[in-house]
């Protein structure tokens, strides 16, 4: 290297970074995108076989139950609060209301898990009984497999950030991990639209 | 059909909505040659060009503004051109659209796994004809053609005429098909539809109304009654056989409903889905081993005596 | 301690990137450019296979009546071939160029998330496997590469060899999903200081266009298999006319997927045409905002196109002229992209290399294939030659002329830089006059064929037709090609006696991966460049400032700001890991398990939760070398300003 080589020196660059300048931001994003337009589609198909039967449901089917379906958005709506503080914990790097927040964002998701369950028994129709029911069936698995991944992923954060080794940078996947909690609930808005009430509005 | 017969061919329209398609292929085609012709003129030109240019890289040989005008200018020609062609084809929609009328023939063909069911219509019940694989129309008027399917997706194409429609379980459709010169056509199904997708054809007549009214009539009567001693044998063959369990042949027991409608199985052309000429020997090959033929098909294999076959492919020749 | 001068940090350096070897290696490597690699290697393996598939189906169609295979083999035949060609060949080796390309491009040491990359990889390689052991076994799937229902439902194909369909499309789909992210966070995240976005080298644009595609068309053909195998495993109702579904949903989905598709594997080969026409006429591409617009338009624009696949279903008139607006529209960007190349071209100096003669091919197959497009968008015309030969003439038209030339002439292009060799020029032009003479004869005829009435997918026909002499001339061209394919292989295999080193630079071209060693060296530069224009190692001035300040005992690399490429902040990069690969041994039991029971999702589950645990849970710090994290924030939020210093 001679002496005339100019150098642009990066050393004392933070090492990390939050939100949209974090990489885990943009990972988090994809999936986001991918998994938005997977329940995008599966809602168009729904209407696409609803809009080819004057009567939907098809004759002598129940709109599913309002009950757990209700009581599970506003569980999951309120899952937004332990989240939020969960996040804001992470990003002063407060150790300890990040486990607190954790965990209370743990115990909501193990209640609207066990919500979910109670919301098939009620849906007033089996997946095979025709495309109305399987449609159904389709819409709240898909996103049945959201929280059922979300509550695991958090589980091993969570347990991570007890155990350790926690470094700085796992305060940005505590972010992140936010903002996934945040698209499996806003993502759920739409799909208990249709699920609950499309049937009893047309 | 003798080779070189151009019976299943885009390029021999023999029909309204085949002509008017038929044009537009003409425009595309020698737009796109003369497209093809200019960019590749250019390309050659560039090459050339460049290849002889001055060593210096730091000073292009054209300047940037002509180039992009001249980059603008083909834009601006590729945009016209290509809303010319667009015109041409929203045109010839309105063309083939158009072959329809209030009352016309009216055939309901219903795909099956490897063969086309073929029902003519008729206001009186009585008057409906029911065949397989060959399709009989009148010259100078709009055929209502209406398609659907019993298994899996088919797709009735009769290029001499008209495109293809696709034949779908549960969604019934139509299309209009218009033929004016007389002649013989083939169609052949155009939608992957399994083991013997490759051998689902069917033959196509075109001729006169009076023919065609000749050849509908013939088809309202019931089989004709075997006329020897060999004829009966195959009648009775056909009737204690597996055939029966298949096939009908009206005006005898056999009134099977999975197979192709067989009481007037000796007029048709071919057989098998348009796979064989429909002469003695093709015969007994087929009813002997179809799985020869055509694998996969329906059809199992009926092992018969010599002169039994001889009795029963006589007995199916004579029902015209 | 200038950092510069220390050969104990150079060596640091080396051994921090440097990957493990032998089957630790195997198993644990997470450099892309390992990845990228091992995605080419076997990307055009499958490609090899596909093609004797297709040599196979041509022996068949040779002569009327050719009792070589009978319906059910043929059946098979034709779908595998399609199969490996669209998911295992072209999507693949399009994203392999980019995982090795796209980081050395950029400036960066390494692509983002390089184990979900790794991991990709191994779900390609899996599915693959998949479908050729299937095939062994008489199970491959026969309902063709897209696999309509009823067809493919279980009452019409009750074998496994739909759902093996499904699942292959589960697992390809998974690994370009995967690479897809990767290859986004790296172009936008990942640049070397200088690099604004109006900077970015166009195959990385191209690249980066593709991926966004992804995202967007495969979820729904992952929902259109999925919900095939619902109907076949578990008497779901999504398709089957019968009991209120729709065989046209089918449809409706998975071109909403395959129309974009086609533009995810022509979209990466214009990137490569750009950038051999630009370093082969010696001058930056002509035009490049609007080059760089018109990929963006033909995405979108691609994604409004599907229903031109369905014109013969009976769909209403109105909806299905707009969509052959749409589909004559596309030309449009297309064509701008055509007349910058040959702009670039006419002012340039050409230099008549084997890659050159590979874009000048692509030239003349693709814009025919263009021009058959156009037609087949008319509905009129579509009715008579949709699913006839005169299709399967276009889109081998489109694809190979559109992707499998512009890939050769990369391979001719990259080929010195990933292995440090030059390939034969003489042997790259008789690989090139074989395969150009070879396609037009193979596929030229296949448009009169359809004209003359010879549907799709038909395992014979009969001699009366007249298709024998032009369905041989078809074969014969197929002998060429492949005399030609094994032309290349004997050289690439490195099967020439004497080769030629490349050296860093052989083609004196432009962008950053030319700025060091063939191969590259792990950590891709031993000081990362920066960039003062759009091509580096042309214009920019000898005192361009290199990148000190990165970590030399752990790997490190540079994130910088999205549009600009100012530098934001340092991130540490994993180490070498065998969690990939374990994942991906989980998910494809998961994947396999599930076409036989749909218990195997749940406990297929288990395994996967635990090899993601694994793959997340980190080491100790002491292991990796950094510093414990301090006890208030040091890492900047979102809307704070970057720490000061250094900039260009």
């Amino acid at each position: 290297m001679t002496a005339a080589t100019r150098t642009l020196d990066v050393r004392h660059l933070p090492p990390g970074a939050f939100g949209a300048r974090s990489l885990m931001w943009w990972g988090t994003m994809g999936i986001v995108l991918i998994e938005g337009t997977g329940f995008a589609l599966a809602i168009a198909a729904y209407f696409y076989i609803g809009a080819r039967h004057p009567v939907w449901p098809p004759d002598g089917v129940a709109p599913p139950d309002l009950l757990w379906g209700t009581v599970n958005t506003l569980v999951l709506l309120a899952s937004g609060i332990p989240n939020e503080l969960a996040k804001r914990a992470g990003e002063h790097v407060k150790l300890r209301a990040v486990q607190l927040w954790l965990c209370v964002c743990l115990a909501f998701g193990a209640v609207f898990n066990a919500i979910r369950v109670l919301e098939f028994t009620t849906l007033n129709v089996w997946w095979d009984r025709d495309s109305y029911g399987s449609l159904v069936w389709l819409l709240l698995g898909l996103h049945t497999t959201h929280i059922v991944t979300d509550f695991f992923d958090t589980v091993v954060l969570t347990a991570l950030m007890f155990i350790g080794p926690v470094e700085e940078h796992r305060f940005v996947d505590v972010e992140e991990n936010a903002a996934y909690w945040y698209f499996v609930v806003l993502a759920w808005l739409p799909i208990y639209g249709v699920i609950y009430w499309a049937p009893r509005l047309t | 059909m003798a080779p070189g017969d151009v019976v299943q061919s885009v390029l021999a329209p023999a029909g309204t909505p085949a002509t008017s398609i038929h044009q537009l292929w003409q425009v595309m085609l020698w737009t796109s040659a003369a497209v093809f012709a200019l960019v590749m003129a250019f390309i050659a030109a560039a090459c050339m060009r460049s290849a002889s240019s001055p060593k210096d890289p730091d000073t292009p040989a054209t300047s940037e503004r002509a180039l992009t005008r001249a980059v603008a200018s083909a834009v601006t020609l590729t945009v016209v051109i290509l809303v010319g062609l667009l015109t041409s084809s929203v045109w010839t929609t309105a063309a083939v659209d158009a072959v329809r009328a209030e009352s016309a023939v009216s055939v309901h063909v219903v795909g099956h796994q490897w063969w086309w069911e073929i029902e003519y219509e008729d206001a009186v019940p009585s008057r409906r004809v029911l065949t397989a694989n060959e399709l009989h129309v009148p010259l100078h008027q709009p055929i209502a053609v209406k398609v659907e399917s019993r298994d899996v997706i088919h797709s009735f194409w009769v290029p001499n005429l008209q495109g293809k429609q696709d034949l779908i379980p549960g969604m019934p459709t139509a299309i209009w098909v218009q033929a004016d010169r007389a002649g013989r056509f083939r169609g052949q199904c155009a939608e992957f539809c399994g083991l013997q997708h490759a051998k689902m054809a069917f033959d196509v007549v075109a001729e006169p109304e009076a023919d065609f009214e000749r050849w509908l009539d013939s088809l309202r009567a019931p089989a004709v009654q075997p006329s020897n001693e060999q004829e009966r044998r195959g009648l009775a063959l056909f009737e204690t056989e597996r055939c029966a369990r298949c096939h009908t042949i009206r005006g005898t027991e056999a009134n099977g409903q999975v197979g192709p409608d067989l009481t007037h199985v000796g007029s048709r052309q071919t057989i098998a889905s348009g796979t064989l000429l429909n002469t003695p020997a093709h015969r007994r090959e087929w009813i002997t081993n179809p799985q020869a033929i055509k694998p996969g098909n329906q059809m199992p294999p009926t092992p018969l005596a010599d002169d039994e076959l001889a009795a029963l492919v006589a007995y199916l020749g004579t029902l015209r | 301690m200038n950092e510069l001068d220390s050969e104990v940090a150079q060596r640091e350096l080396e051994r921090t990137w440097a990957e493990p070897i032998g089957w630790r290696g195997w198993t644990s490597s997470i450099d892309h450019k390992t990845i990228g690699r091992r995605y080419l290697v076997t990307a055009f393996s499958f490609f090899l296979l596909a093609g004797g598939l297709a040599a196979l189906m041509r022996l068949q169609l040779a002569r009327p009546g050719n009792p070589l295979f009978g319906p059910d083999l043929y059946n098979q035949i034709f779908t595998t071939h399609g199969m490996t060609m669209m998911f295992l060949f072209a999507v693949p080796v399009m994203q392999g160029l980019g995982i090795y390309f796209v980081p050395l491009m950029v400036g960066a040491r390494s692509i983002a998330f390089p184990r979900l990359v790794a991991y990709s990889y191994w779900m390609f390689l899996f599915g693959g496997l998949f479908l050729y052991v299937s095939f062994l076994l008489n199970a491959a799937p026969d309902v063709g590469w897209f696999s309509y229902p009823p067809l493919s439902e279980s009452l019409y194909t009750p074998s496994k060899r739909a759902d093996v369909w499904a699942q292959l499309i589960t697992f390809t789909e998974v690994a370009s999903l995967a690479v897809a992210v990767a290859i986004i966070t790296t172009a936008f995240k990942l640049r070397t200081p200088g690099m604004t976005l109006n900077r970015v080298p166009i195959f990385v644009w191209t690249q980066v266009v593709t991926s966004f595609m992804v995202l967007f068309a495969m979820p729904a053909v992952m929902l259109a298999s999925t919900a095939l195998i619902l109907d076949r495993l578990v008497h779901t109702h999504f398709y089957d006319a019968d009991q209120t579904g729709d065989p046209l949903l089918f449809q409706h989905m998975f071109w909403f997927f395959g129309h974009p598709e086609v533009y995810i594997i022509f979209i990466p080969g214009t990137g490569l045409v750009s950038t051999i026409i630009s370093v082969f006429s010696r001058r930056p591409m002509f035009g490049y905002l609007a080059v760089v617009l018109s990929l963006v338009s033909t995405a979108f624009m691609g994604f409004g196109l599907w229903v031109h696949h369905m014109f013969a279903t009976g769909l209403p008139r109105l909806g299905a002229s707009f969509f052959t607006a749409a589909s004559i529209m596309i030309a449009i960007p297309t064509g701008t992209q055509i007349f910058c190349w040959i702009a670039t071209m006419w002012s340039g100096r050409l230099v008549l290399k084997t890659p050159m003669l590979w874009v000048l091919g692509f030239f003349a197959i693709f814009v025919a294939g263009g021009l058959t497009g156009v037609m087949l968008a008319a509905v009129p015309l579509n009715t008579q030659l949709h699913d006839t030969f005169f299709v399967v003439a276009h889109f081998h038209y489109v694809l190979i002329g559109g992707a499998v030339f512009p890939l050769f002439g990369a391979f001719y292009y990259w080929y010195p830089k990933i292995s440090g060799v030059l390939l034969s020029e003489r042997l790259g032009r008789w690989f090139f006059g074989l395969m150009f003479a070879g396609f037009n004869l193979t596929f030229f005829p296949m448009h009169v064929l359809g004209l003359h009435g010879m549907p799709r997918r038909v395992y014979t026909y009969l001699p009366e037709l007249g298709w024998g002499p032009l369905n041989m001339t078809a074969s014969a061209g197929a002998l060429l090609m492949a005399c030609g394919v094994l032309i290349f292989l004997f050289d690439a295999l490195g099967l020439r006696r004497t080769r030629e080193a490349a050296g860093a630079d052989p083609w004196r071209a432009p962008t950053f991966e030319w700025a060091t060693a063939s191969p590259p060296p792990m950590g891709n530069f031993a000081h990362p460049p920066t960039a003062g224009g759009r091509e580096p190692l042309w214009e920019d001035p000898p005192h361009q400032p290199i990148v000190v300040g990165l970590a030399t005992s752990y790997r490190e690399v540079l994130v910088t700001h999205v549009l600009d490429a100012e530098p934001d902040h340092r991130q540490k990069f994993p180490d070498p890991s065998v969690w990939p690969l374990l994942t991906a041994v989980a998910t494809t039991a998961l994947f396999i398990g599930s076409i036989f029971s749909p218990w195997a999702v749940v406990w297929g589950a288990v395994p996967v939760f635990i090899t993601l645990t694994g793959w997340f849970w980190p080491k100790k710090p002491n292991e990796t070398g950094t510093q414990p994290w301090p006890a208030s924030r040091s890492l900047p939020l979102p809307n704070e300003a970057p720490a000061a210093g250094g900039t260009l």
